[in-house]
């Protein structure tokens, strides 16, 4: 196949990623745009077999490990649960992120199939590129590993912190710099090795002394690097698909990276240096006076829903934790079979990645128009009569309009309180991920449900 | 003077970064988690790299040591785009929208 032929179908595909994300811009074409992409890929990975046009036993091989890699692929796909989705995600970053070390790698060790020179005499510009592709690929791996297993909750999910760590990290960064440097005038192969040993150790130093809570962001960052680093790596191999998607990809993060600091009301820095919560408790316990609660079982809760004409729901990761979705819905149905008006509330940080919540409820068959936006359903609460708190914590406290102190003044929450009755299902009071009370405890219209969030749905539906 | 084409490159890179922006904003919010997934699958297209890493070795030879790490990233890359679009396709068949009969 000729080079300009091969570079056109390259552009179709690149332009067909684009069309996959414009799809998502509205439930009804997001099916037809996942389908764009489909077609994209195909098209690129066929162009890059008839382009090599090398059809030697090598090729069978291609074809094995694509389809042992596909099986695993497809397998995992049907068999996650929804709930475990930000896991999910975070492991496929990893996967992108190593492929492209790999590739760098690769085509250092063998510039010449990739036409970029001779060992040893590889052209600057390409090593400078591969260089970049490879450190970003690194840190995307060792870091999305470590959000994997922060999720996963098989490494805590709170902030590890030593001192000198930023110094430390910053040090590791100007070190990246100087070794490509030295890796341009000399093109050894050692400093290539320790390139790419130092990255992978910048990802798990920088993403160690993040949260469990602030894991939206982490996410996204980490979606945005995987994007860079394709992009890395596509300009090494010339190529437009991976150059777009790569910047696709890399805006989109730092895009969704952007809307969940916005959420929390804190700045990208100050998310990313990480230790958040961690420094709370001391002002938490200084005013620990015991405050009155009111607290009731399922049937009083049921008794409020019964009496009222809308309910409001705000879920949070509480209820994807406690996998109350499903539960949840059921109790919406007989609400709504007793003429009760439904609506969900969400905020741009519930759960641990962006969008979390909306894909639990569309799992559950809640129909997508009955959930709605912070900003989109705020000045509902007003006129509600119940809000019924599932899961979510922070995300409800009115601190973070009233109280400059507060770690959170400022964020965006929904306004809970102004409804005339608030049920909150919780299992205890302790505080949230930011380390502070609840204010919303101990109003006047709170009734806390202490219980397991399933259950405690269960349980009301069985009262109504 | 000749322009060097890694500045035509430069250009479909920074031009796209603006055609995500746009495009990504544009995305509703109930669709973040697909977003996502979907990204994630579509960057795995850095297979191309793999493909012809793997593919590199001389004649006779299916495994040198640069091919090796074309066919270990064929398989990592592979379970992305698999996964990531049987996912996205398995969350976006959930979004329905509420029954007219009703």
């Amino acid at each position: 196949m000729s080079a300009n032929l091969s570079a056109i179908l390259y552009l179709v595909s690149g332009v067909l990623f684009i069309l996959a994300l414009r799809g998502l811009s509205s439930p009804e074409t997001s099916r037809q745009g996942n389908l764009f992409g489909i077609i994209g890929m195909v098209i690129a990975v066929t162009v890059t077999f008839l382009s090599v046009g090398n059809f030697s036993s090598g090729f069978v091989y291609v074809l094995i490990f694509l389809a042992i890699g596909g099986s695993i692929g497809a397998f995992i796909a049907y068999r996650i649960p929804m709930t475990a989705m930000p896991e999910l995600v975070a492991g496929f970053h990893s996967l992108v992120g190593l492929a492209a070390v790999f590739v760098a790698i690769s085509a250092f060790i063998n510039p010449a199939a990739f036409n970029l020179g001779t060992p040893g005499n590889i052209k600057l510009a390409s090593l400078i590129e591969m260089a970049i592709g490879a450190a970003v690929g690194a840190i995307t791996f060792s870091g999305s590993v470590i959000a994997f297993l922060k999720l996963q909750g098989i490494m805590s999910g709170a902030p590890i912190t030593f001192k000198g760590q930023h110094l430390l990290n910053a040090l590791l960064l100007i070190l990246i710099v100087i070794l490509t440097i030295y890796l341009c005038s000399t093109q050894s192969s050692n400093l290539f090795w320790i390139l790419i040993a130092i990255s992978f150790l910048i990802g798990f130093l920088i993403i160690i002394p993040i949260g469990g809570a602030d894991m939206p962001v982490v996410i996204s960052m980490l979606n945005s690097y995987s994007g860079w680093a394709a992009a890395g790596i596509g300009f090494t191999l010339e190529n437009t698909a991976l150059i777009i998607t790569g910047a696709l990809v890399g805006s989109s993060g730092a895009i969704l990276s952007y809307i969940m600091c916005k959420g929390m009301n804190r700045s990208f820095f100050n998310v990313i240096l990480g230790g958040f919560g961690a420094t709370d408790q001391t002002s938490g316990s200084q005013n620990k006076e015991q405050r009155p609660v009111k607290s009731g079982n399922a049937d009083d809760a049921a008794f409020l829903m019964k009496n009222a004409s809308s309910v409001i729901i705000v879920p949070g990761y509480g209820m994807a934790v406690a996998q109350a979705q499903h539960a949840l819905r059921e109790m919406v149905d007989t609400l709504k079979k007793n003429d009760i008006k439904v609506s969900y509330a969400i905020h741009p940080v519930a759960g641990r990645m962006p969008g979390h919540m909306n894909v639990l409820l569309a799992e559950a068959n809640v129909p997508y128009d009955e959930v709605f936006e912070l900003e989109e359903i705020n000045n509902d609460f007003a006129n509600a009569d119940v809000a019924f708190v599932i899961g979510a914590n922070d995300v409800t406290n009115p601190v973070a309009k009233t109280d400059p102190q507060s770690p959170i003044y400022g964020m965006p929450v929904l306004d809970v309180e102004k409804c005339k009755s608030v049920l909150f299902v919780k299992r205890s009071l302790s505080p949230g991920y930011a380390g502070i009370d609840n204010d919303l405890f101990y109003k006047e219209n709170t009734l806390m449900l202490f219980a397991d969030a399933k259950k405690m749905t269960e349980d009301i539906t069985k009262n109504l | 003077m000749e322009i060097d084409p890694f500045i035509f490159r430069l250009s479909i890179f920074i031009l796209s970064i603006f055609v995500g922006y746009y495009v990504v904003w544009s995305v509703t919010p109930s669709l973040h988690t697909p977003l996502m997934s979907v990204t994630n699958a579509i960057s795995s297209v850095i297979i191309v790299g793999a493909i012809i890493a793997a593919l590199s070795g001389s004649d006779g030879v299916v495994f040198s040591s640069s091919s090796i790490y074309g066919f270990l990233a064929i398989i990592l890359a592979a379970v992305n785009i698999f996964g990531g679009f049987l996912v996205t396709q398995r969350m976006l068949a959930m979004y329905k929208k509420k029954k007219k009969d009703k």
